[in-house]
């Protein structure tokens, strides 16, 4: 990566000794991060007006924008280490921390600020309102829809993908095939929600009564001679269809973290179990169950989070019709249809506070993980 | 352990099973992308199990070459991600090395303020982002999207490299001052390399995040086919040809390639680095 590139702060420094005199050290202090400046904004620039062919743009703007960073810390470090002593001590600490706590208070903290503020605020973010923009949130037909649907995501999609994920790792640790079933039913993972909806669109596809079904659900129920259905846009049977996706995405996730959980379970304990004469089922309640509980909490807690904020799925599926909306979805379309930045800023907030008591709590248990 | 056979032969089905209806959805979109467009909209894909036929490449060569320019989307998709990956990490990395092994003053309630940020959702930051992007009108650039998704991959980098590079051992470093080392070259040549492992999860994890990324691609980089990304164009298909399903199988798959064939090849790091994404907000 960007390491190889960093090792070469000793070149400089020699020359410096080389000039040797406190004007040739000023000179060089004051040239070498003009230069540095001078070739960003060119490659800045060049990348903003480019018409070179597509995949020169790509790789100029991988360079450009990899190498910058790195350039970035070396010559404020190179700066920093020509100060007096106790000035370096003092400063060189924000080399290292100053940029990520730059841009954290510009990407989260100052804009977490801003969007509580304007929640208060009209569509344009002039006119105080009060609570209005809640008060908006809680009585408004759609809204009140969105919200029984993310309580759906959020208790089906957690339970389903967190339940057959243990289903599925345990009863996989018993078959010789655990690999490649593991492998088949992890691999959804890599695939973006966006494509996942495409997959299932697909699955879901509906023709008319009499014509050719080519989505696999309604070439089933006509080879059993059952009348086709429109899967998607029958509320609100249409959320528990969406919601298979997520289920099909995550419970991979569940099953690969909780089966690394019941390697953990002691095989003496599970022996003793059986030697007293236990069923298999007495054993996963009384002794599987309660060893990997703290593990299932984290991993439903950590797609509860995920359903909390579900966007891509339902944007894709069904662009938020019939009744399928999401808090996330109907939040993007009070900034991006509607321009309502008051009502948008809002809704965000009462996505935070839907989170952070989950996030808090997670991030306590994979503190006591000690990850 | 004593398992009759039925039971190994039910526990074997059922996987089996479950495996099966895990990978159809999958194994159809791509039979499908094979297909020419008579034949997906006249037959299901399944039919070609028993009636073979009606394959062509023409899908791929119109969804990458054609008019929906997947192929620019594709190299576009580099573009944003590769740097909003290594950003990061790098920025994280410094960060994570002076909190963990330099002092100076409001270190505590500097770091305590970095985790707290780990729970901010993205949405909150997408309005006041875009509003000062377009005052300096930098939106729509690449320079933008890094940023943005070296914004909110940061907190949890930060705290997940912290972590790491805090455990290391303290006699490592301690020999690399005395022998004259800064920190600058103590933490290129010695932590850099050491915290490979923490890397490559990370890496990883914020790979497959914002190559998978909708929401944040959507809102600063827009859909402008120059430098809109694949899910965009995705998007954009489904909005405006749902029912083309010649392009949008193949589209689907080319999107999917990539990090597919990462999963594949660095399952072990996956799974790692999955893990490790569980706390991101």
């Amino acid at each position: 990566m960007a390491g190889a590139r960093l090792v070469t702060d000793d070149a400089p420094r020699g020359v410096v000794q080389a000039v040797g005199t406190g004007v040739g050290r000023v000179v060089i202090s004051l040239v070498v991060p003009v230069v540095a400046f001078l070739v960003l904004w060119a490659g800045f620039l060049f990348l903003r007006d480019a018409q070179a062919p597509k995949i020169v743009v790509v790789v100029v703007a991988i360079v450009w924008g990899v190498g910058g960073t790195g350039l970035l810390y070396i010559v404020s470090n190179w700066l920093v280490e020509k100060l007096p002593g106790t000035w370096r001590g003092r400063v060189l600490p924000f080399v290292f921390v100053g940029p990520a706590l730059a841009i954290l208070t510009f990407y989260l903290l100052v804009p977490a600020i801003l969007t509580i503020y304007n929640s208060f605020r009209d569509a344009t973010g002039g006119k105080f309102v009060g609570l209005d923009n809640y008060a908006y949130a809680f009585t408004n037909p759609d809204m009140l829809t969105a919200i029984r649907n993310n309580v759906l995501w959020l208790v089906l999609g957690t339970v389903f993908s967190t339940g057959l994920g243990l289903a599925i790792a345990v009863l996989a640790d018993r078959s010789k095939l655990d690999r490649l079933v593991k492998t088949l039913i992890f691999l959804p993972m890599a695939i973006s929600f966006v494509g996942a909806a495409i997959i299932w669109r697909f699955v879901f596809s509906f023709q008319p009564e009499g014509q050719p079904q080519i989505g696999l659900l309604n070439g089933v129920l006509s080879s059993f001679g059952i009348a086709p259905q429109s899967w998607l846009t029958v509320e609100p049977w249409n959320t528990l269809f969406i919601i298979v996706i997520l289920v099909w995405g995550q419970a991979g996730f569940a099953m690969v973290i909780l089966s690394a959980a019941l390697k953990g379970v002691p095989d003496e304990m599970l022996e003793a179990g059986r030697i007293d004469g236990a069923t298999e089922w007495q054993i996963f309640r009384r002794i599987i169950l309660p060893t990997v509980w703290p593990t299932v909490v984290t991993v439903a807690t950590t797609i509860a989070i995920l359903t909390l904020k579900i966007f891509d799925i339902v944007q894709t599926m069904t662009g938020g019709n019939f009744g399928t909306n999401v808090i996330a979805t109907l939040q993007y379309k009070q900034m991006f249809t509607f321009f309502d930045y008051g009502r948008g800023s809002a809704l965000a907030v009462i996505l935070l506070i839907a989170v952070t008591p989950v996030m808090w709590y997670n991030l306590r248990q994979f503190r006591s993980r000690g990850m | 352990m004593k398992t009759s056979r039925t039971s190994l032969i039910l526990v074997n089905g059922t996987v089996i099973l479950l495996a099966a209806i895990w990978t159809i959805p999958t194994l159809g979109l791509f039979i499908t992308s094979f297909r020419t467009k008579a034949a997906i909209s006249d037959s299901g894909w399944w039919t070609v199990f028993t009636h073979p036929g009606g394959f062509s490449l023409d899908n791929y060569n119109n969804v990458i070459f054609g008019g929906d320019g997947l192929g620019t989307a594709f190299l576009n998709t580099l573009a944003v991600t590769i740097p909003a990956v290594v950003i990061p990490i790098l920025i994280a990395a410094f960060a994570a090395y002076g909190f963990a092994w330099m002092s100076f003053p409001g270190k505590k309630i500097l770091f305590i303020t970095v985790v707290a940020l780990l729970v901010v959702p993205l949405q909150i930051s997408l309005i006041p982002i875009l509003k000062a992007y377009l005052a300096v009108s930098l939106n729509g650039t690449f320079l933008a999207i890094w940023l943005a998704h070296a914004g909110f991959g940061l907190a949890l980098a930060t705290y997940l490299l912290y972590n790491y590079i805090s455990q290391l051992p303290k006699d490592i470093l301690e020999s690399a001052y005395i022998d004259g080392a800064s920190h600058f070259q103590t933490f290129t040549r010695l932590i850099l390399p050491l915290s490979t492992p923490a890397l490559a999860s990370f890496a990883i994890f914020q790979f497959l995040w914002v190559w998978n990324d909708l929401l944040v691609a959507q809102t600063f980089l827009g859909t402008n086919k120059d430098v809109a990304v694949m899910t965009s164009r995705l998007l954009n298909i489904v909005g405006s040809r749902g029912q083309d399903w010649q392009l949008l199988t193949a589209g689907a798959f080319v999107s999917m390639l990539v990090p597919v064939a990462v999963f594949l090849a660095l399952q072990r790091f996956f799974v790692r680095g999955m893990m490790a994404g569980s706390v991101k907000g």
